[in-house]
């Protein structure tokens, strides 16, 4: 599916992990199974042999320890990965990932998969079709049905409306989309719109542009609060013993 | 890197667990395709002593799997590079063959077997393959299994070759005539079958039989029993009946339980009787070249795929063992996890 077109991987590492309370790290440096949650979830884009270049963006006091850490515990295959400053906020971070990769890609079919790094569990078949969908469509956004009956409230006092929750989805990451499409349509923006985008398929759906879903899966949670890390770590076994049974 | 394992935890049941593997040990392969065998089957369906299924769950099942190799720290293979998974791992100081030594083991029986999003692998269990097509060189662990028997009667049994069976028209049965008649070409090769649908299959054999109907021919001097489970009693005492005096019977089926042998036959005739299951990596390795370099083998291989699922979850592989229950031959799985 590839064929030419060249396919880079931005994982936002930007976060301070406010909401994971009263930690001396951000959440995505925290250990889950004995390893850094960043360090599994670059590992998981590694083996994918489809990108041409994976770039982590990172809050900038931790530059040096990212560097530090993925050369430490990825010996060779680090050299794909290049370790850049975050931006304030995601959307900055993707640009920051943007102006990266134009230093030596100018095409307009490039193609950037974006993952939250507190995301480790993506599987392999998540990212594939990511690529493959993004390819043939310009843009995708990984989701999975809602399960929770969602409610809206304008006011956060009562009920505005239940929406029909067959038609509701949650997003996950990666998104995935050509780079060019998210510079015409992010630069045409004003900046109280900006201010106003959480994610990078806001910004395509602002647009008018059509975003593809792929399904993700409940194992591909964000890990953000204190109880979310929990689960993690229970869930993950530390090693699979050879001839154990 | 966490990885995604999907082990049977109960019969029907299989579950996504998360284990992290390193990327620094051994080499990461994708797997391509993964094919269920009869006894993968037996622990889905929970068809093994309930003693049995207590101590080897949870576990993942499948044993015959090709793939590709996404990462190799020891540098032996280049990313890109296609092969065959060798499901027996050695042990350090086998004194038997290796895949009969007690210190070895056996991926889906005595640990995970290959249902997993990336699978950590030694490179001594891995054989690059080329120019076979992946569907193919996902069966090459089942006629690795069945070179090992063929070569075995080549080697032990009397020159005398003439008239060969095979009974069992089954997976096993079908890869086993094939590679009989491919490693034995001069020989006449019968096979006996209960069902004639099956047997139908079996074009390049000489004869084909109904196992169930009176057999007027004459005797053999060799033959493989390729039947198992129930149908093994049936099937040995037949051959212990037809089978010319100092022929050698190979025996490949798995019965759960213990056969009774018409032993005062087997003396009267001076039969030999010689076990073989599983294989190594020079089974493999040999089975490969086989496969490569033999067009119509593989044409002749491609008959018993039955059905392809995509998997991309836990539930598509309980829906390809089930429907793999009521398939009369190979059901593989087209890995997109």
């Amino acid at each position: 599916m590839k064929g030419k077109t060249k396919i880079y991987a931005g994982i936002l590492a930007g976060g301070i992990g406010s909401r994971m309370g009263a930690t001396i790290m951000p959440k995505q440096f925290l250990p889950v199974g004995g390893k850094p949650v960043i360090l599994h979830t670059v590992e998981k884009f590694l083996l994918n042999k489809s990108f041409d270049g994976i770039y982590i963006a990172v809050v900038k006091s931790y530059l040096a320890h990212t560097k530090a850490l993925l050369e430490k515990e990825l010996g060779s295959l680090a050299q794909k990965v290049c370790v850049i400053e975050g931006g304030s906020d995601r959307s900055e971070s993707i640009v920051k990932v943007i102006n990266e990769i134009r230093k030596s890609d100018k095409s307009a079919e490039s193609i950037l998969v974006t993952h939250d790094a507190v995301r480790p569990f993506v599987s392999a078949r998540i990212i594939e079709e990511n690529i493959d969908l993004a390819i043939q469509f310009g843009a995708t956004d990984t989701v999975v049905p809602a399960t929770d009956t969602i409610i809206r409230s304008l006011d956060g006092v009562s009920i505005c409306n239940v929406p029909t929750r067959s038609e509701l989805f949650c997003g996950q990451t990666p998104q995935s989309f050509k780079i060019s499409w998210f510079e015409e349509d992010f630069s045409r923006m004003s900046t109280e719109q900006k201010a106003k985008i959480t994610d990078a398929c806001g910004v395509f759906t602002a647009s008018g542009r059509t975003v593809r879903l792929v399904m993700g899966d409940p194992f591909n949670m964000k890990i953000s609060t204190p109880f979310d890390l929990k689960l993690a770590e229970a869930i993950v076994e530390t090693s699979v013993a050879e001839g154990s049974k | 890197m966490i990885n995604r394992v999907f082990r049977l935890v109960a019969p029907g049941q299989i579950v996504t667990e998360l284990c992290d593997i390193s990327l620094n040990d051994g080499v990461i392969v994708r797997p391509e395709y993964l094919s269920i065998c009869a006894a993968d089957r037996r622990y889905y369906k929970g068809l093994r002593p309930s003693d049995i299924m207590r101590k080897k769950l949870p576990m993942a099942l499948i044993h015959e799997a090709c793939g590709i190799v996404v990462a190799d720290a020891s540098g032996k293979f280049k990313a890109g590079s296609r092969v065959l998974l060798v499901p027996n791992i050695d042990g350090a100081a086998c004194v038997a063959r290796a895949n009969y030594d007690s210190t070895s083991h056996f991926c889906s029986s005595d640990t995970d077997g290959f249902l997993q999003e990336y699978i950590s692998m030694r490179p001594e269990n891995l054989v690059p393959y080329s120019g076979i097509e992946p569907q193919i060189a996902v069966m090459c662990e089942l006629c690795s299994v069945a070179y090992h028997a063929v070569d075995t009667l080549k080697t032990c049994a009397h020159k005398r070759r003439e008239e060969i069976a095979v009974f069992g028209d089954g997976n096993l049965g079908y890869v086993c005539s094939l590679i009989v008649k491919t490693l034995m070409p001069n020989s006449r090769l019968h096979i006996f079958g209960m069902s004639d649908e099956k047997l139908s299959f079996f074009s390049f054999a000489d004869e084909v039989h109904r196992a169930d109907f009176e057999y007027l021919g004459g005797g053999f001097d060799h033959a493989f029993e390729c039947v198992g489970g129930e149908g093994s009693q049936d099937a040995i005492d037949s051959i212990i009946e037809k089978i010319n005096p100092q022929g050698t019977l190979m025996l490949l089926g798995v019965s759960e339980k213990p056969v009774a042998v018409n032993t005062r036959m087997v003396l009267e005739k001076g039969l030999t009787l010689i076990g073989r299951s599983r294989s190594t990596r020079e089974d493999f390795i040999k089975c490969e070249k086989l496969l490569r370099t033999d067009a119509s083998l593989r044409r002749e291989l491609s008959k018993i795929i039955h059905a392809q699922y995509e998997i991309r979850n836990a539930q598509d592989i309980c829906h390809a063992f089930d429907e793999d229950a009521s398939s009369p031959f190979k059901t593989l799985l087209k890995w997109n996890i």
